[in-house]
């Protein structure tokens, strides 16, 4: 049976203000479910709070709206369950880099089978427009009034010292390559994380900031094994910002070093009569 | 009452192999055909400090140590110092002729003492020091005339990774209980002769619980660890490919519990266990447990607190805050098993009734219940059957689009597992609608509130049908009784048996399940009551509160305990003859 763009849509009414990146992001997604044609029954989306968190609600595939900050556990909990699934989290800035940073560089260094899409727009959107760990310093929003006194944080530079295996970053003024990121990212075997910069058109307005200055990897030949270049270029953030994917490795995925996991999924197994007298010679 | 009660106590160092010493002798026992409950007591440090292990053995089953020692094994000095105090007349103390203490104020105090070199024999042997322990265990079973091939064959066992290791401390244990025997002959203190092996477990607690979570098809298990629930994590590490469990430490309680709520969504029956500050982290994810309507099992094994507290000493502070974590109204179940079988029972139960009521489920434990051995009857695998709930695997075969919130009599929705043919799964934190779409329609909140008081109902009659909600032991008819909650079961069963003795005849009501509250069960069973005695290892009588709340009823006494220490029986005995006074 083919997947169709049409079957991933749902009968919920998309509350995004108009302009809104995450309208990108999401036809992006589908564009690439379908383009790999992956049963919907086998994806499973994973969502937190904020403006991206009702991105579940718009595709019609399986998914967890979970609470603030914790996508990554969830997701982490799913694959083990059963690896057989397609598991892709998506949070914002907010969510991914202030509550939720605690997991990133863990499930980085895993290396779980999971895909992380975070939604960058440099600014609470839901909230109505407070400073996120994105946020440039100086500049003012409804809790930083007077200019944000803080440095931002640099995502990419984090998943690449934290030992992610797939770094990306797409912009969603672009969606054919944001399509592109998405595919390779699913295709990957391991954590992939992708930064999505993603205006707010309604709080933070930086498309044409990000349509002026980026320019994609792929096109100046940059090489995506090379790790210290991908560093490198995860700090090159001035009249040009790159997009694209700055570096990919193979290494084992978490589920490949449990051999618990070798098999049918952990969900499938027959659990009705299991037998513990083995574990008793502890207790003896 | 039984006729044998032998109490023993070893005392020493962190490092000096105190708990060891202590399992390896509560195994000895238990592999004798006796019955042991044995406490390990121990501040929160690796070197120094001071450690004991104090257990009473009987020929019949027990549950709780007794306050009064017949044996000290004094691997320090400091023991001496802080424990003579317990050693009944005429009790024994094992002391190394190296230390230097006042043998004759020990023998004022009535006494027994047997010097014995125990650093001399390990030099001898070249042994490390800590083996100074084994030779005491050897002293040990010859002043009780036990035979010395039991304890051998739990050195061989416990020790045996390491063969030279288990081999020397074998020959130490041997070399201590000669001597003994050359010096002041066999059974010196008591003769305690084993009896058949009727292949029962020493078993804590925490490795019930561990245990039970294995037998009802526990698939993946989260923990970051924190004393005292940390050995759940260390049994099931260990197992874990012996049972095709995933067992994970993450970086923090958090993701500790999203994790397993994540795996249970996706069809892999999920623990954690955890102790109050862990639990604290997790209150925001029960909640979204109970709105996502996803099963998960919690094990808050309490400690001594607030905050840090005493980490390695025992509490049953943490009762209405189990009964309240998170915000928001949902219903829960929350199991306070009262010893290590009832913990492994009572653990198969909750995973069951968590899928089957689609709801978290918190299993009450505490440091003297998960750290403390006892000996229990190996387990009656009948009785601990995995029930699964209303669950689609495979392929959802409704005529219908699948709804994951379906509205049903009994609020309980069918649910898929993702990846289930023809059914997508949306789960949703958020107030959702039938298809778990977000909505804050006004309506739509009304009934979806509604469909999760139905399952409370459920789960109310469910506990009010359950003989096991309530347990009411000793004197069916008396009109006192003692009420409590937990571990403190142990010491007020072994207090009935000496009150027994004594010709005073109480009961004791043990409410197992704290939520929902088996209110009719328990007016029926205090109908007759006129003297309500509560026991709580807790400062405000946390029980007392909510027998006021559902029952109408105060305690008429209290027996309240907050130093970190469980109840002995002793103490138990003494407020019931105030009581009956």
């Amino acid at each position: 049976m083919t997947i169709t763009l049409a079957q991933l849509n749902t009968k919920a009414t998309i509350t995004w203000c108009p302009g809104c990146g995450n309208f990108s992001i999401l036809t992006a997604f589908k564009r690439a479910l379908v383009e790999l044609q992956i049963p919907r029954e086998k994806v499973v989306v994973i969502t937190g709070i904020g403006c991206h968190g009702k991105f579940g609600d718009y595709v019609n595939v399986n998914s967890f709206h979970t609470i603030h900050g914790r996508v990554l556990p969830i997701a982490t909990g799913i694959k083990l369950a059963n690896k057989e699934l397609i598991v892709v989290g998506f949070s914002g800035d907010g969510d991914a880099y202030a509550i939720g940073l605690s997991h990133i560089p863990h499930a980085a260094r895993r290396n779980i089978d999971v895909k992380y899409v975070v939604h960058n727009n440099m600014i609470f959107g839901l909230t109505t427009g407070q400073v996120t760990p994105t946020t440039p310093k100086g500049v003012k929003t409804r809790s930083t009034p007077y200019g944000n006194p803080e440095e931002p944080l640099n995502p990419l530079a984090l998943a690449l010292v934290s030992g992610a295996t797939f770094v990306a970053r797409g912009f969603a003024g672009d969606v054919a390559h944001l399509t592109w990121l998405f595919k390779e990212a699913i295709k990957h075997k391991g954590f992939a994380f992708i930064d999505v910069l993603q205006p707010c058109y309604t709080f933070y307005n930086t498309y044409e900031y990000f349509r002026r200055r980026v320019y994609k990897l792929e096109d100046v030949g940059h090489d995506i094994t090379d790790f210290e270049e991908a560093l490198k270029k995860a700090y090159e953030w001035n009249d040009k910002i790159p997009i694209g994917i700055f570096y990919k490795v193979r290494k084992p995925t978490f589920e490949e070093t449990l051999p618990q996991l070798k098999g049918e999924p952990l969900a499938l197994r027959d659990i009705s009569d299991v037998n513990i007298e083995k574990a008793y010679v502890f207790l003896r | 009452m039984g006729s044998i009660y032998f109490t023993y106590l070893i005392g020493g160092e962190a490092g000096m192999g105190v708990a060891a010493s202590g399992r390896m002798l509560a195994k000895t026992f238990t592999r004798g055909g006796y019955y042991v409950f044995g406490m390990i007591d121990y501040p929160s440090l690796i070197r120094g400090g001071h450690n004991f292990y104090h257990a009473t053995v009987s020929d019949e089953r027990i549950w709780s140590l007794h306050y009064n020692v017949d044996l000290i094994i004094a691997l320090n000095k400091d023991t001496l110092d802080r424990h003579l105090s317990k050693l009944k007349k005429k009790g024994s103390i094992i002391v190394d002729s190296d230390i230097k203490y006042d043998k004759s104020a020990l023998e004022r105090q009535g006494a027994r003492v047997f010097e014995i070199p125990l650093t001399g024999i390990v030099k001898e042997l070249g042994a490390l020091t800590v083996v100074r322990n084994s030779v005491a265990l050897g002293a040990s079973m010859a002043l009780i005339d036990f035979d010395l091939e039991v304890l051998l064959s739990v050195i061989r066992k416990e020790l045996g990774k390491r063969k030279e290791i288990a081999e020397i401390n074998v020959e130490a244990a041997k070399r201590g209980y000669s001597f003994v025997v050359e010096q002041y002959g066999k059974g010196v203190q008591c003769t305690i002769r084993p009896r058949s092996d009727n292949g029962h477990l020493v078993i804590t607690g925490n490795e019930a619980v561990a245990l039970g979570g294995l037998r009802a098809g526990m698939k993946t298990y989260f923990a970051y660890p924190m004393t005292p629930a940390s050995p759940v994590l260390h049994f099931l590490a260990n197992v874990q490919f012996d049972f095709d469990v995933v067992v994970v430490q993450p970086e923090n309680e958090i993701a500790v519990i999203n994790m397993a709520i994540g795996a249970w969504y996706a069809g892999s029956r999920s623990m954690v266990a955890t102790s109050g500050g862990g639990f604290a982290l997790m209150t925001e994810a029960i909640g979204q447990a109970a709105m996502t309507e996803i099963p998960v099992v919690v094990v808050l094994a309490q400690r001594s607190g607030p905050s840090t507290g005493m980490p390695t000493y025992t509490a049953q502070g943490d009762l209405r805050f189990a009964l309240h974590a998170s915000q928001g109204e949902f219903p829960r179940f929350v199991i306070a098993p009262g010893d290590a079988e009832e913990a492994f029972y009572l653990t198969v139960r909750a995973f069951n009734l968590a899928e089957k009521f689609q709801v978290p489920v918190i299993i009450l434990t505490d440091k003297h219940l998960a750290e403390s051995h006892l000996t229990v009857p190996a387990f009656d695998l009948k009785k601990a059957k995995v029930e699964r709930g209303k669950i689609i695997v495979g392929k959802y075969e409704g005529s219908e689009e699948y709804r994951r919130y379906k509205i049903t009599d009994d609020g309980i929705s069918p649910m898929a597992f993702p990846g289930t043919l023809n059914a997508i799964v949306k789960v949703n934190s958020s107030e959702h609608n039938e298809y778990g779409f977000a909505t804050a329609d006004a309506k739509n909140a009304e009934i979806m509130a509604k469909k999760r008081l139905r399952k409370l109902e459920l789960m109310q009659e469910e506990v009010e049908n359950c003989e096991e909600s309530v347990k009411v032991y000793g004197d069916e008819r008396s009109p006192i009784a003692i009420i409590g909650w937990g571990s403190t079961k142990g010491a007020i069963l072994e207090a009935l048996k000496i009150l027994e003795a004594k010709g005073v005849n109480v009961k004791f009501v043990q409410v197992v399940f704290l939520s929902p509250f088996p209110t009719r069960r328990l007016q029926t069973i205090l109908k007759d009551v006129r003297e309500l005695l509560l026991v709580e290892n807790n400062v405000t009588g946390q029980l007392g509160s909510l027998l006021r709340e559902h029952l109408l009823r105060a305690p008429d006494e209290y027996l309240l305990k907050f130093n970190g220490r469980p109840f002995y029986p002793h103490e138990v005995v003494s407020k019931v003859l105030e009581v009956v006074k």
